[in-house]
Order: C-alpha cells, then structure tokens, then sequence
C-alpha cells in the first residue's frame, strides 16, 4: 500500500512540474519540454511493443508519419479544426497499423522488425513520390487549428499547446498503464517471455499480438498529430526511418517495459542532443551512439531500471 | 536487353553485400544493422588511397584488410560481451554502431559526394547500344570473390572451422575449435567482403554517407528471400531481386520500383518465412 501511495505522490510531483513549465521557463525550453512530450508519446507507444510483447518495431515512423498525414489532409481539405484533424490523423494511422499488423504479426524475432521496416520504407515511398496529395519532398504547411470545444474557441498560445499535449499524454499513459496491467497486458507479457508456451496454453497469440501492434500504432500517430499541430507542416523526413531508429534509442536509454521509462529516455536523448551539439556540432550522433552501445552492453535495463535497481538496494 | 545486363550487374554487387551479411548471421546469429556501414567506409577507405595517388587495384585491397581489421575490433569491442544474451542486444548494439560509423563518415569525409575514377572507360557494342566494360569486370570480380569464399568455406582449415560452429557452436568447443575466434573472423570477413563490394560499386553510384542505409535494407530483403544463412540462396536472390527492379524501372521511377522488391520480400516473409530457394522443411 505504501508502494502504491508513493507512486502516486511521484505522479502528480511531475505533473505538476510539468504544468508549471510554461509558466517559468524561457521560451526556447517551453518549446523543448512539450517537444518532448510529444516524442515521449510517440517512445511509449512502441514500449507496447518492444517492452511488454517482447518484439522490435523499426517502422514506427509509419504510423507517426500517417498520423500526421492525416492530420495535414484534414486541415486542408476540410476545415481547420483540431478535432477534425485529430479524426483524420487517428483514422489513417489505424488503417495503416491494421494492415502492418495483419502481415508482421505473422512473423517473429528480426523478421518482425524487418517486415515493419520494410513497411514504413514502402509508406516512405509512396509519401515521397504521390507528390499531388502529400506535397512529395516538400511536404505541406497550414495554418494552427484554434484550440476549440462546440461554442468557444481560442488559438493556441505557447503555454495553452503545453497544457494540451500534456493532458492528452498524461491520459494516453493512463490509459496504456492500464492496459498493461489487464489481462491482455499479462497476456502480452507471457508473449514477451515465452510465446510458444502461451501457445500452448491456448492463447490465440497472432491475435493479442495485432491488437498490441494496433494499440501501439493508434498512440503513435497521436504523437504525430500533435507533433502536426505543433509545427503547422509535415515532411515525409519524418515517415524515414531516422526516426523509428530513434524511437527505438528513447526505449533502451530510458528503460524498455516501464512506459516512463522511453519518456525520460526521449529527454535523455535531446537534452545530450542540446549539449552535445556545442562540441560536435551536427556530429552529435557520434557520442550519443557510443553512449546508446554502452547502454545496450551494460545497462540492459535502461536508465530507470538501473535506478530502480539501486533505490531498491 | 540494357535492363537485363544492368540488372545481373547490380545483382552480382548486391549478392556479394548481402553474402557477407548471412554469413555473419548464419554462423554468429547476429544480424549485422552496421554492415551497410562497414560497405560505405570500405568505399571511402578506397579513395583516400586514390587520393594519395594508389591505384584502383591497391584501393580496392587497402579497404578490405583495412575494413577487416576494424570488423575484428568491433567485434570484440561490441559483440563478444554480449555473447550469449537476447539476440535483440546484438540488433541494438550494431544499429548504434552504424549511427556512429554513418556520423564519423560525414565528419570525416563531409557531406559531398566523392567519386572513385573507373579504372577501365572502354565500352564495347551490343545491341545497338553502348555498354561500359567495367560493369562486366565488377560482376565477374564479384562472382570471382564469392568463388572464392564458398571453396574457402569447403576446403580450407579455417572454412570447416567456420561450418562446424555454424552447426553446432557448443559441439564444435568441445572438439578444441577456438569458436570465439572464429566468430571475430566471421564478423571481420564479412565486413571485408563489403568493403570490397563498396569500392567495386563505387564508381557507379558515387561515394558520400548515405551509402549504408540505401544498401542495407535491399541486402535484408537479399538474405531473407534467399533464406537467412544460406549463402547460394542469397546470390540467386540478389540476381532476381535485381533484376526484378531492373525490368521495373522500365514502367515507373527507380524510386519506386523498389516497391517491387519490398512487395516480394513480404510475400516471401508470408509463404516461406524461410526463405524463396530453400527446400522446404519437411
């Protein structure tokens, strides 16, 4: 009951740090700590996959990308409100998630990381070269959606885009806390530790496993919708696989299976960024690949299983 | 006719990447993310000894030792320790070290493209049409390579060796064969291999740091259509990949006619996970 309680204290400690980060901090971090969250978001959602069902995704890029596709269509084919593109935006990355996952689910190991690269470089593609829809290389620009629920509406203020990708994620790890806590979430973790015995026992494990690669697609084309409104453009850069590679660096320096964990890895990685580009200018990803290799060899936990192991002790 | 040709060309580069990348995995298990790395580096490694004057045929072996030797340092830097965990560490672990590789290049060698003078310009007719002969001398080098690795793997010490551990790691320990050894010349070999290929391609597509990754994931789809670990599948996949988007780029962009293979990769992944030219297991 203890354990519980202090959970809970730590929670609302950091929430309330970070709803009063617009308040006091300078403009360039305001920016920096919702950027965060937003690619905290995006690390969680593929923890689903890499920490709790025990498989690779190297293509997260897709639905992060589609995410925002989507959102961009939305907002320039229809009217600019944020709920329409956060419709749109949902829409495209689940109908993308569920095809990835019907054929990646079939498969295991390095076959699913491959086949879900293979997919979001095939995405990459077809963004990249459709120019009449996606803007090809260019990719699109348009204007913020107001911040708006039916009868008020307001535009968007620095602190009030803080507030809302706070909220939206604070309910997203809520709800994906819950989740892998249920039944399913247990069911996924057996996948994680030995997935023919829970064959075995009867589980219909192609199954769980789509829904969790589903799951996890949905919360990360959130990330991109919120990454959309909060740059006003899109690029297919985003839908490369720069950025699945670095989803994947936010979970192990952070801490696979933990969902906080990938969060602080995501800050970890550009607060290094940050400072490390004073010394290493655009070559930052020279130290931070040698301190991701180090992490990998002798840190199997990530940063937050190593302190928990040590606060433990 | 030109599709034709052009496709067994790149085909026999590819298959010479990518036989390097199932060796390493069919006997250590690991799947190398940084050998598209190793594959660029080779190529820059070869014009730096243009540039101080060497000829091509000296680039061309001055990368490959100088590739092997690094392979063997990361292997045991990088590798050995993680001997025996969760075949994820080793994918983790390789992918950090082609973001370090990849960066060191663009640091090192800067963002402009540089090219490696062809050491042969003749062209001969077929067809109607002018084809240059170095492209014909890569593929029969590249074959010549790949010649050589299988008869090295049949007859050498060494090549048992590397067989016996491919087979059963443990057994062949205990039959004295210094298997971690063998793994650091597994891994070295392999990178050589790419950094030979790097350099005999690179007069074609020019060299700059975005080499790794273009080449990377056509010679995953190599290895998996052509069945992970089996080194005859991987060149008779590599040929037919190529080809396949040889003959595709007739119709739409070469950009998008790597969809093709994409497409076939994961028709394969779905009806023979274990690869297009493997038996399959009874």
């Amino acid at each position: 009951m203890a354990r519980r309680s202090g959970y809970w204290i730590g929670f609302f400690l950091v929430l309330g740090a970070l709803g009063a980060a617009p308040l006091v901090l300078p403009e360039f971090w305001r920016r920096f700590v919702t950027e965060i969250l937003i690619w905290g978001l995006l690390a969680m959602s593929s923890d689903i996959l890499i920490g709790y069902t025990g498989v690779v995704s190297f293509g997260h890029s897709a639905f992060f990308g589609l995410g925002m596709y989507g959102a961009a269509f939305g907002l320039l084919r229809f009217r600019p409100n944020l709920w329409l593109a956060l419709a749109f935006g949902l829409l495209a990355a689940a109908t993308v998630a569920a095809f990835v996952a019907y054929f990646s689910t079939r498969l295991r190991d390095i076959y699913f990381s491959i086949c879900t690269l293979v997919f979001s470089q095939i995405f990459y593609v077809i963004i990249f070269t459709w120019t009449e829809v996606t803007g090809g290389e260019n990719g699109l620009v348009f204007r913020q959606p107001p911040l708006s629920v039916p009868g008020w509406q307001r535009a968007f203020t620095p602190a009030t885009l803080h507030w809302f990708v706070l909220s939206i994620v604070t309910l997203t790890y809520l709800a994906l806390r819950q989740v892998t806590r249920s039944p399913f979430g247990m069911v996924l973790q057996a996948i994680r530790e030995n997935e023919s015995r829970t064959m075995a026992i009867g589980y219909d494990v192609k199954r769980y496993k789509i829904v969790a690669v589903m799951l996890s697609g949905l919360c990360a084309g959130l990330a991109g919708i919120l990454y959309a409104v909060q740059n006003r453009f899109v690029a297919p850069n985003f839908v490369f696989f720069d950025v699945s590679g670095e989803v994947v660096i936010f979970n192990v320096l952070g801490g696979m299976g933990t969902l906080v964990g990938p969060v602080l890895g995501a800050a970890v990685f550009f607060l290094l960024r940050e400072g490390l580009s004073r010394y290493f200018t655009e070559y930052y990803l020279i130290p931070v690949g040698m301190i991701f290799m180090l992490t990998v060899i002798f840190l199997p936990q990530g940063l937050l299983g190593f302190l928990r192991r040590q606060l433990n002790q | 006719m030109i599709q034709l040709l052009n496709g067994l060309v790149n085909g026999m580069i590819l298959a010479l990447v990518a036989s390097g990348l199932t060796l390493i995995f069919g006997i250590m298990d690991v799947v190398n993310f940084a050998h598209g790395e190793l594959y660029m580096l080779g190529a820059y490694v070869g014009t730096t000894v243009l540039a101080a004057g060497g000829s091509f045929w000296l680039a061309l072996g001055v990368a490959s030792v100088t590739i092997f030797c690094l392979g063997a340092a990361i292997q045991l830097v990088t590798l050995r320790p993680l001997l025996g965990r969760d075949p994820l560490a080793t994918i983790l672990a390789t992918f950090g070290l082609s973001l370090v590789l990849q960066n060191y290049a663009l640091w090192q060698y800067g963002p402009v493209a540089r090219k490696i003078q062809e050491p042969f310009t003749g062209h001969f007719r077929i067809f109607q049409l002018e084809y240059p002969w170095y492209r014909i001398i890569i593929a029969v080098l590249s074959a010549a390579i790949m010649l050589a690795l299988w008869l090295f793997l049949k007859r050498a010490t060494w090549g048992i060796w590397i067989r016996a551990t491919a087979q059963d790691r443990t057994m062949a320990a205990a039959m004295g064969i210094p298997v971690p050894l063998v793994h650091t010349a597994v891994f070295s070999l392999g990178g050589a291999m790419a950094a030979a290929s790097g350099v005999l391609y690179g007069p074609l597509v020019g060299v700059d740091q975005t080499l790794g990754p273009g080449i990377i994931l056509r010679a995953f789809i190599v290895v998996v259509v052509g069945g992970m670990g089996n080194l005859g599948g991987s060149v008779l996949a590599a040929v037919f990949i190529s080809l396949l988007e040889s003959f595709a780029s007739l119709w739409m962009s070469p950009a998008q006619a790597v969809i093709v293979s994409f497409v076939l990769l994961i028709v394969t992944l779905l009806f023979r996970p274990t690869g297009l030219f493997v038996p399959t297991p009874k």
